[in-house]
């Protein structure tokens, strides 16, 4: 197996360009498990880990930009009051010692259908940037995702950022798992609101097989919102949007039974979710 | 009688004086090697020139064995060699009990995972790319994998001695009683992993003799050797067995699993041989608990007195027999609990199938008992309107009761006592009243934020177990320990020679413990634990400490006497006028003579073979006989916080009361009950090997999950030591108990809080919620 140590982003994307088959590694989270498991055994390792412009994130044009190599932990004490959706998944993430390495460059690039970074993402509706010698490109995370562990990231590309607004409003991720830390989700779900803009963002994990944004649910309740001024003069949100909304969240989802839960346990449990997750969020939003 | 009471024991403050005597909290000389990091585990042996050894396994769960093609893999470049059954040279079956298990598979594959062939190489990569170069070609066969259908006299044999491996009768008391208030139900216990942390390693090194010397993590050195040397076709003497660093066993170590591979590898390839399994190969590589169907029906007076009970359990044995006779004996002796029943009837069945072997693991068939009679004897409570812990006091064994196998129980048994400690301990304070307050990692979901108080509901669940500890039912079970005395450049120094294996238990401190207290002496030096001398024995069923204080008291005390034999000659006193006192000895007119003076003449050697009180073996129509050498006893109260709407639990307080006899080690003691306490919390919440048609559906701490630090709650321990007047100090077996009631306690718990009758653990969250229909069997029941 070679293994390849680019010091800068543009020998990164040089080796990568020449050797497409390289599986890019940062914090080695997923990487080194598949390794061990036998799961798979690359010609070669391209180690992203010690290109700085990766670790980076910045603010311009309104929007962060966050590098692909930042770790869970980093975004948690760095960017938890502007990404706070985002960064109630990373605390969801493995232990202290993986959120140290992982990275959330990495959660996308194995695409898996219970990446913890997937559903706040969604919800919030950032983008992926890809970058090969060829060029940058921009994808909106819900065209990003292909299929199980598949995305449309082309064999010679990099991802080097996602790119996202800071929370416009008031933002909720929830997790469900068998043990209280350290677990896969059985079915996760995000939610953002944007009173401004009077949009409502959400996302599904591990409820279909790639991580899916849950649009039904979403138009339901902007039309809700708008049609009774609640954005402008919030109110208790009424039992039957709040059933409506988890219902359609629930439509939106297509789970399989596997080792980790059932197909039905899946849908009920992200109803529960999400009209949970709501209702924090839209108590959130009457305090402020 | 004394209680110690602890949380959390603070160790000595640095310079503290510890007795580090019997009932001082002494500290492990390994213990600040483990925690730096600095420990050497098995997986950490090494050898010049060693070579790496693999195992070719049987994807299938069934398959006639049709052809291994060893050529491909023999052309890479660093293959020594490819073994099949054939490359056996003695015995080519092994196993605990019988010896039904091939060394490599023959004919046909029983379970996925069986060894198929080995693999030596000069590195773990090459041995890897050569056991996938191995090409073995199998006819698949269907598989037996449901235990009840394994059973009936119709089912395809597994083995041609049949599928039924043992069927344990218990007949006591009058057969047709009848009673009043009668509560029936059928409970499953899936398949728990022993999930040690160091998975299986071993370093293999053939010898100038032709024999081996084999350096290995296990639970029994010389059942190994006996299991090596007959596949060997070698002599005992000629396989030498030395323990290295254990990584914890919780009885998966007490079988088999490379040790026989390493050796034959060994001798083949004339270099030393280092085998580790991965994380996934050890879901594959040792035995589990076993999965289990218990049918009971309780009968009892409307005053709560337990008239009858009847029980049948299935237990899935898997593909090999490994202890599978032993834990039927258990579930089946033990089956109705620590209670006085006048009428019993037990059908214990142990099975061969298709799945995954199943032998021993911490709490060894009364773990699955438990937590059917305990769900029964809830469900009799709540029928006859009575508190849980009333009806089971009432109807508690206590010192003098009978067993229902005939026994009497003659020791200590205060059962009532420790659940009414339980009952009474201090509860936790309530749920805040108040739902929509994010409070992190302290309600059901833990981290994952999934509820703020919504759905949440408490519950409190009790039980109690019990358990043998010991080799039963006749079994010759004994220690064997050499102690010697010298004289050292400090002063006198006891040397220990044993088989006996430090799993992370403590033997290593109560060894030290018991002899520094015997001699009254300071230095003690514990040689590595190997063949050199006789059998200790198993470090399981809560055992070692029993066998190896009472082994070590016994030659301790032949030394004095011979001591005071030197000292009478010296003294020209006769024997009986002098005395023993802390180390010295003491005659007539104030003479002393310390330890170095005595030992002027020369070093004291014992050698003590130890056995605990004899048992019967039970009469196989009734169950009748003294089968046991000691009981047990823990309870537990478990108090739970559920979300009901997800399914979720978080355990907020587990109290623990347990019998120790005598605490020999008395901060080790509550680490034991702690870690005991924690496996039964994984049995009941997360912790199973999933099986669908014979496959191990999730081998990797990935899907198979143990408890968390965050899963785990404050526990408050509460030990009793009354000593039992038949063991050695009075103790009793530690390991085992608090193991056994943990699970039923939450459950109950859980069941409090949602109403529900959940009859399967662990407990899954579409059963808490509801929507399995197996696991939600009956609905709520209130």
């Amino acid at each position: 197996m070679d293994f390849h140590y680019p010091r800068s982003w543009a020998d990164a994307l040089a080796l990568k360009a020449e050797h497409p088959e390289a599986v890019p590694i940062a914090g080695g989270t997923d990487v080194m498990v598949e390794l061990n498991f036998n799961r798979r055994r690359p010609a070669a390792l391209l180690d992203i880990s010690a290109v700085p412009e990766l670790a980076q994130w910045d603010r311009a044009d309104g929007h962060l930009r966050v590098g692909a190599g930042v770790s869970y932990t980093r975004l948690v004490r760095e960017l938890g009051p502007q990404l706070p959706g985002l960064a109630m998944a990373a605390r969801t993430v493995g232990s202290p010692q993986i959120r140290n390495r992982g990275t959330v460059g990495g959660n996308l690039g194995s695409a898996s259908p219970a990446g913890d970074a997937h559903p706040p993402l969604l919800a919030g509706r950032a983008s992926v940037e890809l970058a090969s010698v060829r060029g940058t490109r921009l994808v909106p995370l819900d065209e990003f995702f292909t299929g199980p562990k598949r995305s449309v990231l082309a064999a010679d590309e990099l991802i080097s950022a996602f790119v996202v607004r800071p929370a416009p409003g008031p933002e909720q991720f929830c997790k469900v798992g068998t043990r209280n830390a350290m677990v896969i989700a059985v079915a996760s779900f995000a939610v953002s609101l944007d009173p401004e803009r009077g949009r409502v963002g959400t996302g599904i994990g591990s409820a279909a097989p790639t991580p899916r944004r849950a649009g039904g649910a979403e138009e339901f309740l902007e039309a809700e919102l708008a049609a009774a001024g609640m954005w402008q003069r919030p109110r208790p949100l009424p039992g039957p949007v709040l059933d409506r909304f988890a219902e359609l969240v629930t439509a939106s989802a297509s789970p399989i039974d596997d080792v980790r839960g059932t197909a039905a346990y899946r849908r009920h449990a992200l109803a529960v979710m999400a009209r949970r997750a709501l209702s924090w969020a839209w108590a959130d939003l009457m305090r402020n | 009688m004394s209680t110690l009471t602890g949380q959390t024991r603070e160790p000595a403050a640095p310079g503290a004086r510890t007795g580090n005597g019997i009932g001082d909290d002494a500290r492990r000389p390994d213990g600040t090697q483990k925690v730096a990091g600095r420990f050497a585990f098995s997986s950490d042996l090494w050898a010049d020139g060693m070579v790496w050894g693999a195992t070719v396994r049987s994807p299938h769960p069934r398959a006639r064995l049709i052809s291994v093609d060893p050529s491909e893999a023999l052309r890479i470049a660093g293959v020594y060699c490819v073994l099949t059954h054939e490359d056996v040279p003695g015995q080519k079956t092994f196993g605990l009990e019988v010896a039904d298990q091939p060394v490599l598979a023959m004919g046909e594959v029983r379970y996925q995972g069986e060894a198929v062939a080995l693999v030596a190489a000069d590195s773990p990569e090459t041995a890897r790319r050569a056991v996938a170069a191995v090409r073995v070609e199998y006819q698949p066969l269907v598989p037996v994998v449901d235990p009840m259908k394994a059973m009936l006299p119709t089912a395809e044999k597994v083995h041609p001695s049949g599928n039924i491996v043992r069927h344990f009768k218990l007949r006591s008391g009058d057969p047709l009683a009848e009673a009043p208030v009668v509560v029936s139900g059928e409970y499953e216990v899936g398949m728990q992993d022993q999930a040690f942390l160091g998975p299986e390693s071993g370093l293999a090194v053939p010898a100038d003799d032709g024999g081996v010397d084999l350096q290995v993590a296990t639970q029994w050195l010389h059942v190994d050797r006996r299991q090596v040397a007959a596949a060997l076709g070698l002599p005992e003497d000629k396989v030498r067995l030395a323990l290295a660093g254990v990584g914890g066993a919780f009885g998966a170590r007490e079988d088999v699993s490379l040790q026989i591979h390493l050796c034959l590898l060994a001798l083949r390839t004339g270099r030393p041989v280092k085998m580790v399994y991965s994380r996934e190969e050890s879901f594959f590589g040792h035995v589990h608990r076993h999965p289990a169907r218990l049918r009971y029906v309780h009968g009892a007076g409307r005053d709560g007195r337990l008239v009858f009970v009847k029980a049948e359990m299935v237990f899935d044995g898997g593909a090999y027999m490994s202890s599978t006779r032993a834990v039927i004996g258990n579930a089946g002796t033990l089956g109705v609990g620590p209670y006085v029943v006048p009428n019993v009837s037990v059908d214990a069945y142990g099975l061969y199938t298709n799945n995954p072997p199943c032998g021993a693991m911490r709490g060894f068939g009364a773990v699955q008992a438990c937590f059917a009679y305990e769900a029964q004897m809830d469900r009799l409570a709540e029928e006859l309107g009575m508190h849980p812990v009333e009806l089971r006091s009432l109807n508690a064994m206590a010192q003098g009761s009978l067993m229902p196998t005939g026994q009497v129980v003659d020791s200590p048994a205060p059962v009532a006592d420790l659940l009414r400690r339980v009952w009474q301990a201090p509860l936790p304070p309530p749920l805040p009243a108040v739902a929509g307050v994010a409070t992190e990692g302290l309600l059901p979901g833990g981290m994952a934020n999934t509820t703020h108080g919504e759905g949440v509901v408490r519950g409190t669940g009790y039980a109690v177990g019990f358990k043998n500890v010991g080799f039963s039912e006749g079994y010759d079970d004994y220690t064997t320990v050499r102690v010697s005395l010298a004289a050292g450049p400090d002063g006198p120094v006891a040397t220990v020679q044993s088989a006996a294996c430090e799993l992370g238990q403590g033997l290593v401190t109560v060894e030290t413990q018991v002899v520094r207290s015997e001699l009254g002496l300071s230095d003690v030096v514990l040689e590595t634990a190997d063949t050199r001398v006789g059998s200790a024995g198993s470090s399981s069923a809560s055992r070692q400490t029993y066998m190896t204080a009472g082994a070590l008291r016994e030659a301790c005390a032949r030394l004095r006497a011979g001591l005071l034999a030197r000292a009478a000659a010296r003294l020209g006193v006769p024997e009986p006028d002098l005395s023993w006192a802390h180390g010295e000895v003491l005659g007539p007119e104030r003479a002393v003579l310390g330890l170095s003076e005595l030992l002027e003449a020369g070093p004291l050697e014992e050698t003590v073979e130890w056995r605990h009180r004899p048992t019967q073996d039970v009469d196989p129509e009734t169950g009748q006989g003294d089968a046991h050498v000691q009981y047990c006893f823990a309870a537990h109260r478990a108090v739970v916080d559920v979300d009901t709407e997800l399914g979720l639990v978080k355990v907020v307080q587990i109290d623990t009361a347990q019998d120790v006899g005598k605490a020999i080690n008395p901060g080790a003691v509550i680490g034991q009950i702690h870690g005991g306490t924690t496996q039964g919390l994984g049995l009941a919440l997360m912790e199973e090997i999933q099986i669908d048609a014979g496959r191990v559906r999730n081998p990797s701490f990935t899907d198979y999950l143990i408890p968390t630090i965050l899963d785990v709650p404050p526990m408050r321990v509460q030990v009793l030591e009354l000593a039992d007047p038949h063991a050695p100090y009075g103790l009793r077996g530690v390991g085992e108990a608090p193991t056994i009631s943990s699970t039923p306690a939450i459950v109950a718990a859980v069941r409090a809080a949602t109403g529900r009758r959940l009859a399967r653990v662990p407990l899954r969250p579409q059963d808490i919620v509801g929507l399995d229909e197996a696991g939600a069997e009956g609905g709520p029941s209130r």
